[in-house]
């Protein structure tokens, strides 16, 4: 399979995590949605790693998006358990205090 | 009634959908595309899955389809430390994270809605096709006047190598210790954030509501 297979897939999964974010009004798919996202620029970057012609820095740019992506999620459930606690709610709508 | 029915077309469009994946993958490259194909499938199904299933358990668990899929595609770029990194780290790591998410905060089952979805894939759907049509049009990859098809020099994903990438002063080194003290800093905060209690709170919240 060439480059240009793991790039369709790539896209089609970055789109699917903005499809997530966008249709579902809950915080916990929009985190997941930027897995997602994030898987797919993983992708994007082991793949173009393997098919062009530099060593391993494709590689080494995925391993420090997977360690910044572990740090985001723990720190986001830690947000989301403060939303839950301050508006009994994880409707990202419901959070409008900064609003008035 | 109308849920099932629903379930059934959404299925199996996905299961027809994967077959043929699976047919085109196995035409184009024999059996490395059928592998492909399968991991493809179990990524984008898994993805698909996600956005579409009405309860967040069984969405945080058809996310773990995705990331074994990415896992994968990783094993077949020749990338095989960073694929155990990605089930350890996503499948075991971000995914237990999400699913303690989702036990710490109430269901709402009523929350999906069918129009939302078809509305985001018409615009997204739409959007990256167009792009990518584009893309795959006009873009040719080359690094240093070569095509972007061969494989580059030297063997590939060794955990040896990326080991000496991060440790070697001329590569890695800082962004490896940076990294280090991000996480640290992340863990800790994320840690004094969720043990904060509903007093700590709401003065700033009630101070608000006089003026």
């Amino acid at each position: 399979m060439g480059l240009g297979a793991y790039v369709a897939v790539s896209a089609v999964l970055f789109a699917l995590g903005l499809i997530a974010i966008l249709a579902r009004r809950n915080v916990i798919y929009i985190l997941m949605g930027i897995e997602m996202i994030l898987n797919a620029a993983n992708l994007n970057f082991v793949a173009f790693n393997r098919f062009g012609s530099m060593k391993l820095d494709g590689q080494m740019f995925a391993i420090f998006t997977i360690i910044l992506a572990a740090a985001e999620a723990a720190v986001a459930l830690a947000i989301v358990l403060n939303v839950f606690y301050l508006f009994d709610s994880i409707k990202p709508s419901e959070a409008d205090l900064l609003r008035e | 009634m109308k849920e099932v029915a629903l379930q059934r077309i959404f299925y199996g469009a996905l299961g027809v959908l994967a077959l043929a994946g699976f047919g085109v993958g196995l035409a184009a490259a024999g059996a490395q595309g059928l592998a492909f194909a399968l991991f493809a499938v179990m990524t984008l199904g898994g993805g698909a899955m996600c956005i579409w299933e009405r309860s967040v358990v069984r969405s945080a668990f058809a996310l773990m389809a995705t990331f074994t899929g990415i896992a994968g595609l990783f094993v077949l770029l020749e990338a095989d430390f960073l694929a155990m990194a990605q089930i350890l780290i996503y499948v075991g790591g971000i995914l237990a994270l999400l699913l303690f998410a989702v036990m710490l905060t109430p269901p709402d089952l009523g929350e999906r809605r069918l129009g939302r979805i078809l509305a985001a894939t018409v615009l997204v759907g739409g959007a990256t096709f167009f792009l990518g049509l584009d893309v795959s049009r006009t873009a040719n990859w080359f690094v240093r006047g070569a095509p972007l098809d061969g494989r580059a020099e030297g063997d590939f994903g060794s955990a040896e190598r990326i080991g000496v990438g991060f440790l070697a002063l001329d590569q890695y080194v800082v962004a490896f210790e940076l990294a280090a003290v991000v996480l640290t800093v992340a863990l800790v905060a994320a840690v004094y954030i969720a043990r904060r209690k509903k007093s700590d709170l709401e003065p700033e919240v009630t101070q608000q509501e006089p003026a």
